[in-house]
């Protein structure tokens, strides 16, 4: 063990200068002005101007992207799990993975070509006689774009936790009278919580920052803050403004994390000892208890 | 911890060596015969660079920036050593008003004789002691004929409620909030704030009506016919015209944008004789209608013109008449006022 720390000196270095480095250097520049003096002017333009406005469009967007993750993923990842056959499982996790090989913004752009008006989903439904349908360039090919690319995140966590959970448990609630709704509601459900917050993470964080997806479907209407940042330091040249605003962000997310993971943790807690309480006659296996208190 | 101490240490001497022979490197080359050209992607005909290495024996060196700001901040902060740099109007004004440049040798550089005097003596440079222009261009309306049946004269076709969500605007503050004064009769280099605040409310009355604001992608959305109107480049137009027959251009009355990019020399050339002799090559007539037929774009010398396809020459989207182009007006350098352009812009699309 010791001879491979040693192989971590590069990775320290990287980490040092394209982590640490680049981070302080946002945090510099986002309170110094043009001159170099220290300002807080930026964060002040920031809280009184029009980018607070897109901030909560953001948080909107990535919020419902999120949710719809949540309900698509979250079945999938419960349906995979719970087969039986190895294969199917390894199959089916490939099937998911597999179109990541190629480069998000390709993918993004062939929603281009589907969702336009002359495009190929519009010539399908022309074929069967309806009408042609006006997504490219609204909010809602903002969603199906985030949708799109960030399931894979929501659904692989959840995947991971469902699958390595103790079939004993399931097999002890059954045993104690709960059908299968109950089953899932009060044992899996509770159970899989740290993959779905870790989901939901996955996926809100780079939702509320992409730029790329704003721009290809939703055409610059919907504007972003990923879009904001993006223009501060690529047009205006405002590199102050748009550090500031990146700082905001990353306190927001620090922020947000923290709360879901010790709400998340406090829930996995209560639910546990809840189980415990409300079936004192059973006494779960020591191990058991000692695994979802440190989930 | 000692132990991961001694190891960084070591690390950080093997990147400290890196740099210290890749700068060696650059040095090496400084001392070298070439030329170091900035240039906007796509830009140049790349068998123009291969003709010029040919007849002058200088080396080029040639990489490409995507906006105006790219460049400068990496001209600003230094470290960077290039020899020709091609910025638009308002970033030449903004850099020899910082010292960012250095004065051309005209002796150097006799083809400046072919550049029409319309051409010269801009605002950006009024004294034509800092650039010499590359591309010129304007900004208006690109139809389709069949879509639109109106006459398209003024911007305020762009605000008609018959064509919702058939609009593409520019996705550029500068631009489109130069429209809204256009249409409302101001200058597009205003900074009077109450009138920045009447365009802003006329584009945000415009918003619903838009299908997109974009860039590069609003010329295949019109080729392939999927919009009514778009505000677009005319270098950009002579293109998508050429690929749609539907298709028309027209700059509208109130007065529009004429845009420069033009090459300037960083005060911290390294190579300021190369940088002149490439100026020089690319301003002769048969170089620059080379590049003109290759990237499309309007080109600042009648000689030159003389030299290009016939279809090119004769189009009055590249070269419209000089009544037209006497009515246009060249962007400023906003100075601090980009703040203000970008946070109306923001306020337009949070919507």
């Amino acid at each position: 063990m010791k001879h491979f720390k040693n192989l971590s000196a590069p990775y320290v270095v990287w980490a040092l200068i394209f982590i640490v480095v680049s981070l302080f250097m946002v945090i510099f520049y986002a309170f110094t002005g043009e001159t170099g003096q220290f300002t807080t002017q930026h964060f002040v333009r920031f809280f009184s101007g029009s980018t607070l406005g897109t901030l909560f469009q953001s948080l909107k967007i990535a919020l419902i992207s999120t949710v719809i993750c949540l309900i698509i993923g979250y079945p999938l990842a419960y349906i995979i799990a719970m087969s039986t056959s190895g294969r199917y499982r390894a199959t089916a996790i490939m099937l998911i993975v597999i179109p990541m090989w190629m480069n998000f913004l390709l993918r993004t752009y062939a929603w281009v070509t589907i969702l336009s008006k002359n495009g190929i989903l519009n010539s399908l439904l022309r074929m069967v006689g309806l009408g042609p349908l006006d997504i490219l360039y609204t909010d809602w090919a903002v969603v199906l774009g985030m949708v799109y690319n960030f399931l894979p995140f929501m659904i692989l966590p959840i995947y991971t936790v469902l699958e390595k959970m103790d079939q004993g448990l399931i097999e002890a609630a059954a045993d104690l009278g709960c059908n299968k709704v109950l089953t899932f509601v009060k044992v899996i459900f509770p159970l899989s919580l740290p993959g779905v917050v870790s989901g939901v993470a996955m996926v809100f964080i780079p939702a509320i920052s992409t730029f790329e997806i704003t721009a290809l479907l939703g055409g610059n209407k919907t504007n972003l803050i990923g879009n904001v940042i993006e223009q501060q330091f690529t047009v205006t040249g405002d590199w102050h403004y748009g550090s500031a605003i990146s700082v905001v962000l990353m306190l927001f997310l620090l922020v947000s994390l923290f709360f879901t993971d010790r709400e998340e943790r406090d829930k996995v807690h209560a639910s546990a000892s809840d189980m415990v309480d409300t079936h004192q006659d059973v006494a779960f296996p020591e191990t058991n208890q000692q695994e979802v208190h440190y989930d | 911890m000692k132990k991961y101490g001694l190891k960084i240490v070591v690390a950080i001497c093997l990147v400290a060596i890196l740099c210290v022979t890749s700068s060696c490197s650059d040095k090496a080359q400084n001392e070298k015969n070439i030329v170091n050209i900035y240039n906007w992607g796509e830009y140049i005909d790349k068998d123009l660079l291969t003709k010029f290495e040919e007849e002058t024996g200088v080396k080029v060196i040639y990489s490409n920036f995507n906006t105006n700001e790219d460049m400068y901040v990496k001209l600003k902060n230094g470290g960077s050593n290039y020899d020709v740099v091609v910025p638009s109007d308002y970033m030449i004004e903004k850099m020899s008003n910082e010292d960012m440049l250095r004065p051309i040798n005209w002796k150097n550089v006799p083809n400046l004789k072919y550049v029409d005097r319309e051409y010269l003596y801009h605002s950006y440079d009024p004294n034509q002691k800092y650039s010499a222009p590359f591309f010129w261009g304007t900004l208006g309306i690109v139809y389709n004929t069949t879509l639109v049946e109106d006459p398209v004269e003024s911007w305020e076709i762009l605000w008609n409620k018959k064509y919702e969500r058939q609009i593409v605007m520019l996705d550029s503050s500068r631009d489109s909030i130069g429209i809204a004064l256009a249409l409302l009769g101001y200058s597009m280099n205003a900074t009077d704030f109450d009138q920045l605040k009447e365009a802003e409310a006329l584009l945000k009355e415009q918003y619903p009506l838009v299908y997109a604001y974009l860039v590069d992608q609003t010329k295949d959305i019109m080729i392939n016919g999927e919009a009514a109107l778009a505000v677009m480049y005319s270098g950009d137009a002579v293109e998508a015209l050429s690929e749609n027959e539907d298709l028309a251009y027209a700059i509208p009355l109130e007065g529009s944008n004429l845009w420069f990019d033009a090459m300037v020399i960083p005060a911290n050339a390294q190579h300021p004789e190369n940088a002149e002799k490439f100026i020089n090559f690319m301003l002769a007539p048969e170089n620059a209608a080379q590049n003109a037929e290759f990237i499309w774009y309007s080109i600042p010398s009648t000689a030159a013109k003389e030299l290009l396809e016939e279809e090119l020459q004769n189009s009055e989207v590249a070269y419209p008449p000089k009544k037209v182009l006497e009515k246009l007006e060249v962007f400023r350098d906003p100075g601090d006022m980009v703040k203000i352009y970008d946070d109306i812009w923001q306020e337009v699309k949070n919507q």
